[in-house]
């Protein structure tokens, strides 16, 4: 195809804004199915993407309109796949930019648009869902102008679900995104903006190839990595996979790799040829680290070897995922595992718990600590209860974040933002009715409760985005938990100096309801190194018999006793003390909550 | 090789009435022909009493309520039964008149376990008891009358609404009755029972005040000259009593890991190596013994291990040390040794391996105790 004919473009919205619906109308229209192969959302293919209303991995999808070839790049929709989103962005020309004409623009679709803007994308913005009763077509396209500096009429009115304006939407991405701009005969340089794992074909990655182009069998190399493959074959989705002899200058497609693991062929890396290679590699690859760490622990722990081999599974198809054995003394043998931030936390956990059956006790999640060691040298701490107690200072990952709320609600985001330790950066009126509050933020108080709060506090008007901002100093302590004397490693935790008296008797206090009566009285105490900051005893049992016992009874009660037996089993021993799984679970929730 | 059984357990599961707390097998009325079921048992012991020992050492009556079966029945089974040391039957205070009285002593019956269960008359409601106080002392004074010198009361403590005043006066109330014997056992809300139904919410709630009075149960009674020698039974010292040893020589059979038979509906027996439990249905049993067949019954086989392990069990609810010979294999030694550091058990030398015995404190949690002390 002519390069000049080709127009590579992504779909920004939020969540329920209409992309999927959208995608799939645009796919109906130029024909690139049939009605009957039409499958609603047919670019969300996994289960749990579908159920949640997010697209983890994105995908291409070439679709012909009028002599035109166009390319779809589908991006992940929140916030924690940022870096994705940015590299999908970089694959294209253009943004589709669509927004809910009741909703109105939401933070997410305003950090997305943002990408866009920095990436030099050509924005063509919509406005969805007009069919509805409760549409505001002009007040949000007035919204959605004002963001991208354009004039309301050029902003496109659609209903994805009934098809209305979707042709004209085609019209304007084939006018307004300009064609791909990339040197033909230079040596070839593609960007890979995704990738996935196919357990029979290993790793298929996903490119746009900006110059050059490249020929099925040809040796390959990815640049950052230095990963050496072969094209084993070549191709695009229409949206199944169709296979080519070669993919040019300005296209976008798929290679087939054969490599056996993602971790070797990362986002954001160029691929080249491996003869007559290109001498410099596309800008902005990084290495994505994770930021949020939990422990994953079996709650049957003969299940450990399923969920290591789980892990690992999922590892191929996940490259940001991280994880490490982790012995707790408390909860056994598990995993700290490393997030991109929450969501992806949630939607690793459950996968393991949906499409590996596995029964999972996840701690409280915490962010990466650095910390200089008063030789200082520096470390980074994944774990609260590896933080050296002696330090010279800790520094913590700051984000900023942007919430759009409804006026009214102003006071309360301000207000939960203060008590999490936010310092305020602006404010902006969106319209006459939404605001955009900035806050810079420590990620350790997102992790938390964060995203409840805010939903309860503005009656789930808000809309919430973070970007990483990097590391600053922080007034940190690790507060531990003690059960008879003895430090239950699990609930180790690094709070603010402020905080830390009253978190620690709310852990303190939870437990001793949780943990059963012995035949001791058990000390439950909260301790910042030597010194305690919270108490509770748990009373010794007076009484533990059955009263009766004559010879009727002599088998049940033996049965009995058994049971007893068997459940002390399953309960950890904590300085001597037997505390139930659940006691954990318990504590570890209310971190959650 | 274990030689021949030396304790008999015969069932009489009719009842005027069932109270909600209980669990036990029971036949409500006069519904159902008494003579059938007497000619039952005897049919049973036919079939069965090959294992038993002439004379036996004890010989029990439980129930139900065995006073409450028709007079003329209950007088042609204890004519029938073989002869034995001792002679207990439970009674309802209720049931017992001097005709009833010189009946059981007549049969050779020479201990009589009554339910008194509390002497607060809201109490007895909760509990669904008939017997007036009253009638309970009445009941006392019948048997005194017909010279039976070996009366057992039940208690129960921890009744919905009981207060500690409440026991404190059930216990008064029982001593001046001069008992021989005192069981006192705390009420179970057992599942399925109507009880538990009514009243289950409310006993976990007090549970955590009930929690004092096991510890006040035996620091009354021992205060007045009884011992403490099982979990839930009491008996006046020997001192006070003209050096009688006035435990129940049938129950400490139980506790001793001792075989016996079971004669009746629902009733277990253990012999050797097997356990076996009668079935629980008055057609069937009648229906089988009708045919001078042996009733269904669940049988459960017992190994070394199980047996071993419920010496233990039994044997830490009585007072005196157990012996540890034979018993090392289901005893954890490491237990042992943080259950003596927490002042629950000790070690004596007794015996070829020592003896075992637990703390007053180590008593009143014996369960859990015993849960962690069997390997």
């Amino acid at each position: 195809m002519d390069q000049r004919q080709i127009r590579n473009f992504s779909i920004i919205a939020h969540i329920d804004h209409g992309k999927s619906t959208l995608a799939d109308r645009i796919l109906e229209l130029t024909e690139t199915v049939s009605g009957r192969e039409m499958r609603d959302q047919l670019l969300d293919s996994m289960e749990l993407e579908r159920e949640r209303g997010i697209t983890i991995k994105a995908q291409a999808v070439r679709v012909m309109w009028k002599g035109h070839e166009l390319n779809l790049i589908d991006t992940p929709g929140h916030v924690d796949f940022t870096y994705e989103v940015s590299r999908s962005l970089a694959a294209c020309e253009g943004a589709l930019l669509v927004v809910d004409a009741s909703q109105g623009i939401e933070a997410q679709t305003l950090a997305n648009a943002y990408l866009a803007i920095e990436n030099n994308l050509e924005i063509v913005p919509a406005v969805n869902k007009i069919d509805l009763t409760q549409a505001r077509p002009d007040e949000v396209a007035a919204e959605v102008a004002d963001l991208v500096g354009e004039a309301p009429d050029r902003v496109v009115r659609i209903s994805a679900k009934t098809g209305a304006g979707v042709e004209a939407v085609l019209d304007a991405l084939v006018e307004r995104i300009p064609a791909p701009a990339g040197d033909p005969d230079a040596p070839p340089r593609a960007l890979i903006f995704d990738s996935s794992y196919d357990q029979y074909r290993g790793v298929v990655a996903f490119v746009r190839v900006v110059d050059g182009s490249f020929r099925r069998g040809e040796p390959l190399k990815a640049m950052a990595q230095g990963t050496q493959f072969e094209a084993e074959e070549l191709g695009f989705f229409a949206p199944a996979m169709t296979a080519t002899e070669t993919l040019g200058a300005g296209e976008v497609g798929y290679v087939i790799t054969g490599l056996k693991d993602v971790s070797r062929l990362r986002v954001g890396d160029t691929v080249t040829t491996a003869r007559g290679p290109a001498s410099e590699p596309l800008p902005g690859y990084k290495d994505v680290k994770p930021m949020v760490f939990a422990g994953l622990f079996p709650t049957d722990s003969d299940d450990y070897p399923e969920l290591r081999d789980s892990l690992e599974r999922l590892k191929l198809n996940d490259a940001a995922l991280f994880y490490e054995p982790e012995t707790s003394q408390a909860l056994g043998f598990g995993f700290r595992c490393g997030f991109l931030g929450l969501l992806h936390m949630e939607i690793v956990r459950e996968r393991l718990e949906r499409e590996f059956d596995l029964d999972l006790l996840v701690t409280a999640p915490n962010v990466a600590y650095r910390v200089m060691l008063p030789g200082g040298e520096e470390i980074e701490v994944h774990n609260p209860a590896e933080m050296p107690r002696e330090h010279e200072l800790v520094e913590e990952p700051y984000v900023k974040a942007s919430v759009i709320v409804p006026k009214d609600y102003v006071g309360d985001v301000m207000g939960l933002c203060n008590e999490r330790r936010g310092r305020f950066d602006h404010m902006e009126y969106l319209s006459e009715q939404r605001v955009l509050l900035v806050y810079e933020l420590p990620l350790g108080e997102i992790v938390l409760d964060f995203y409840d709060q805010l939903k309860s506090r503005t009656r789930g008007y808000a809309s919430f985005d973070y970007d990483l901002i990097g590391f600053r100093e922080g007034t940190l302590s690790r507060v531990d938990i003690l059960v008879a004397g003895e430090q239950v490693d699990a609930l180790s935790l690094i709070v603010h100096r402020d905080a830390a008296y009253e978190r620690g008797k709310q852990l303190v206090e939870r437990l001793r309801k949780e943990i059963p009566r012995q035949m001791f009285d058990v000390a439950i105490q909260a301790a910042i190194g030597s010194r305690v900051i919270a108490r509770e005893t748990v009373k010794a049992k007076r009484k533990d018999v059955l009263a009766k016992c004559y010879g009727g009874d002599i088998s049940r009660k033996r049965k009995l006793l058994e049971r007893q037996k068997k459940g002390k089993k399953r309960m950890k021993q904590v300085g001597g003390v037997d505390v139930p799984q659940e006691a954990f679970l318990a504590v570890l929730n209310l971190e959650r909550k | 090789m274990n030689g021949p059984v030396r304790h008999l357990y015969v069932h009489l599961p009719f009842c005027a009435h069932r109270c909600g707390y209980c669990d036990f097998v029971t036949v409500v009325g006069r519904s159902g022909s008494h003579r059938d079921y007497v000619d039952a048992l005897l049919r049973e012991l036919e079939l069965e009493g090959g294992v038993l020992a002439e004379p036996l050492e004890t010989l029990y009556l439980g129930g139900g309520t065995p006073t409450f079966t028709e007079p003329r029945e209950l007088a042609r089974l204890l004519g029938s039964l073989p002869r034995a040391a001792e002679v207990t039957v439970e009674a309802n205070p209720e049931t017992v008149t001097p005709t009833l009285a010189g009946l059981l002593v007549e049969g050779g019956v020479d201990r009589v376990s009554m339910g008194a269960q509390s002497f607060r008359p809201h109490l007895l409601s909760v509990l669904e008891r008939r017997a007036s106080p009253d009638d309970v002392r009445r009941a006392v004074q019948t048997l005194r009358d017909a010279s039976v010198d070996n009366i057992s009361l039940d208690l129960v403590y921890g009744i919905p609404g009981q207060s500690p005043a409440d026991l404190g006066r059930d216990l008064e109330e029982a001593l001046a009755l001069e008992p021989e014997h005192l069981s006192c056992y705390e009420l179970e809300a057992k599942p399925g029972t109507r009880f538990s139904h009514t009243f289950g919410e409310e006993l976990s709630r007090q549970s955590e005040a009930l929690e004092g009075y096991f510890e006040d149960v035996v620091e009354a009674l021992s205060g007045a000259g009884y011992r403490w020698y099982e979990t839930a039974n009491f008996c006046r010292r020997p001192e006070l009593s003209g050096g009688r040893d006035l435990r129940s020589r049938h129950n400490l059979a139980y506790w001793l890991g001792r075989d016996y038979l079971g004669l009746g509906i629902g009733a277990v027996s253990t012999v050797g190596s097997t356990r076996y439990r009668n079935t629980p249905r008055m057609p069937t049993y009648l229906k089988a013994l009708g045919r001078s067949i042996r009733p269904p019954r669940e049988v459960e086989a017992l190994d070394e291990d199980v047996k071993h392990r419920e010496r233990v069990m039994l044997g830490l609810r009585l007072d005196e040390p157990l012996a540890l010979a034979g018993l090392e294999d289901v005893v954890d030694d490491d237990a042992l040794d943080r259950l003596e550091a927490l002042g629950l058990a000790r070690r004596s030398p007794e015996g070829v391996c020592g003896a075992l015995s637990l703390t007053p404190r180590g008593r009143f949690l014996g369960g859990g105790v015993t849960a962690e002390l069997l390997a």
